[in-house]
């Protein structure tokens, strides 16, 4: 019998848990091991790439290019000083940061609606509808670059941070849909009709009490919206050039004549690993319970 | 269980315009492009179908549809059953659970183009450890050059990135096992296999083929880290259906071919979702039919 099957089954007290995690952490010996083997090799996996990146951040290119070692020799923070005070840099962190907010704004405002129309309606046409939205989140991006760009600049809105937000809706209002309606198919139908019965006006209960039974769905929904828009490079390269431009295309100035600016290149990536862990730091516990109830 | 209700049109309403004007309007000029051709000018011609036909004559197309059907099946059949292995062994619960979810979701939320820059700058013979290590080694590698070392490194770089997705959906479909199922398992004398086989993939059926929609739609558009990693190289070794696209797009302008070769791209990733997705709504029936 192994631990796995009697772990979860354990109901225990609250006030029991220690003993009985002990308890059954004897029972469990090299297996509890094993598990805890596996989740350092994977977590070194996925963090000495990320190490080796800030390891470079900190050094100078003479040392990156001159000799090779583990950590630096050298410790500098000229590569950090060189972005955060240049505003042809930094100003790609905020214009990145505007539009990927404007987005999930968006895409969550309407998707909340029309989740709302999946998850409790029949209407005309409503399936063919859903797996039409879902064939936007399939559309290729590197599809719409052209066209993206001819139909934003012929309505005047190229390199503007809502041209980026709009065209990042493209995948984020049907991702957006498609979990919300996984977490609204969740609360009993019996609560809209009770409300209605109450007399809240539909706007009122959507806001007062539909809205906070489920706000873990949003924060899921918001949390992948603001995942894939902040990560997307080929559109938001594409529909900007100077203003609005993200980030992700500042830092292609790196390549020079010279060859690449391998410090500045890395304590760039460095600085737009931490807002995206910033995210995650605070939807944690939605992610958690989120990932449970929801489809996402 | 679900009212007949016309009105609820105007809930989905805003949706369908936003739709429409980020999908429809560009898909349009798609359509447009692939059945004329221009000498410049703006001047179009209707071309037919010429271009669809030259296009499923194209070697190149052809090609790089092979290297990217290679490459989803080869990330699809290390990422999933590696993600339910690292979902298994995740803690259930306390301090290190959420800091194993935290730890994890972080390559998530890297910009593609910064995934690409940290295996380039890990994998460079000259300044990365990957690199590095293994010329100490003294095994050729080398993935702007070598094609196997490209594509190792391409697909390291993909396992690197998103088996912490389909982790973290496993991980969610098994949370919601409720106990019982454990405890007659127990009781059953079920071996851990038995478990595995019959308790937890069953039910973790909903999110992994969740999970594998969304990592074969991903993986199916894949553009920036190879791009950034290995331009496509070396030669074409690495040039899947996007990149091809986007040279052929905005590189060379060549529209009428680049929109026709849209279209079918877009119908391949269309129909095999399709697919998918007709699985999942059975799926979904058969659930709520127990």
């Amino acid at each position: 019998m192994s631990d796995r099957t009697a772990a979860p089954g354990a109901s225990h007290l609250p006030g029991d848990v220690t003993a009985e995690d002990a308890n059954t952490r004897l029972k469990r010996g090299s297996r509890v091991n094993g598990s805890a083997v596996v989740m350092t090799l994977y977590l070194l996996f996925l963090f000495i790439p990320i190490y080796w990146l800030i390891n470079m951040s900190l050094k100078t290119n003479s040392e990156i290019l001159g000799s090779f070692s583990l950590f630096p020799q050298d410790l500098t923070f000229r590569n950090y000083e060189i972005i955060l005070t240049d505003a042809s840099w930094y100003m790609g962190y905020v214009n990145s940061l505007i539009y990927v907010m404007m987005n999930t704004v968006i895409s969550i405002t309407v998707a909340l609606p029309a989740a709302y129309a999946f998850s409790r309606y029949n209407f005309m046409g409503d399936k063919h509808l859903f797996f039409w939205l879902l064939t936007n989140r399939m559309a290729p991006p590197a599809v719409f670059a052209l066209p993206f760009f001819q139909l934003y600049s012929s309505v005047g809105l190229f390199d503007t941070h809502i041209a980026v937000a709009l065209a990042h809706c493209l995948f984020n209002v049907p991702l957006a849909v498609w979990i919300l309606e996984g977490f609204m198919r969740g609360v009993p139908k019996e609560i809209d009709e009770t409300a209605y019965i109450d007399g809240y006006s539909f706007g009122r209960f959507f806001t007062r009490i539909f809205m906070p039974l489920i706000s873990s769905g949003i924060g899921v929904a918001a949390f992948f919206c603001f995942m894939f828009s902040w990560v997307e490079l080929l559109l938001s390269r594409t529909l900007t050039s100077v203003d609005a431009k993200p980030i992700a295309a500042t830092m292609t100035r790196t390549q020079g004549a010279a060859g690449i600016d391998w410090g500045v290149l890395a304590a760039a990536g460095v600085l737009t690993i931490i807002p995206g862990a910033l995210v995650i730091y605070f939807v944690r516990n939605y992610i958690a319970k989120g990932f449970a109830l929801g489809r996402v | 269980m679900k009212t007949d209700n016309q009105k609820a049109w105007l809930l989905v309403l805003p949706v369908l315009v936003l739709v429409a004007f980020s999908a429809v309007v560009p898909l349009m000029t798609v359509v447009n492009y692939s059945v004329q051709d221009t000498f410049g000018n703006n001047q179009f011609f209707w071309a037919g179908l010429a271009w669809f036909d030259d296009m499923l004559h194209s070697e190149r197309m052809w090609n790089a549809l092979g290297r990217q059907i290679v490459f989803s099946s080869i990330i699809l059949a290390i990422e999933v059953p590696l993600g339910i292995f690292i979902a298994l062994n995740m803690p259930k619960k306390g301090a290190w659970a959420s800091v194993c979810l935290v730890l994890m979701s972080l390559p998530l939320l890297i910009p593609w183009n910064v995934v690409g820059t940290i295996w380039q700058i890990f994998g460079r013979v000259d300044i990365g450890l990957l690199g590095y290590t293994l010329d100490a080694l003294g095994i050729d590698y080398n993935y702007t050059q070598g094609f196997y070392a490209a594509w190792t490194t391409v697909i390291i770089m993909d396992v690197w990135h998103w088996t912490s997705l389909v982790a973290l959906l496993a991980y969610a479909g098994l949370r919601s096992i409720p106990d019982a199922y454990y405890q007659a398992a127990k009781i059953d004398q079920a071996s851990r296999w038995a478990v595995f086989r019959y308790i937890e993939l069953p039910k973790m059926r909903g999110v992994l083929t969740i999970a594998i929609l969304l990592r074969f739609m991903d993986s199916f558009k894949i553009y920036t880290e190879p791009f950034v990693l290995t331009g496509g190289g070396p030669g074409n070794a690495t040039t899947f259906l996007s990149i091809d696209l986007v040279q052929m797009a905005l590189g060379q302008f060549d529209l009428g071919p680049a929109a026709a070769f849209s279209l079918m791209y877009f119908l391949v990733i269309m129909v095999i979702s399709y697919v998918f997705y007709i699985v999942m709504t059975n799926l979904d029936k058969e659930e709520q039919g127990q």
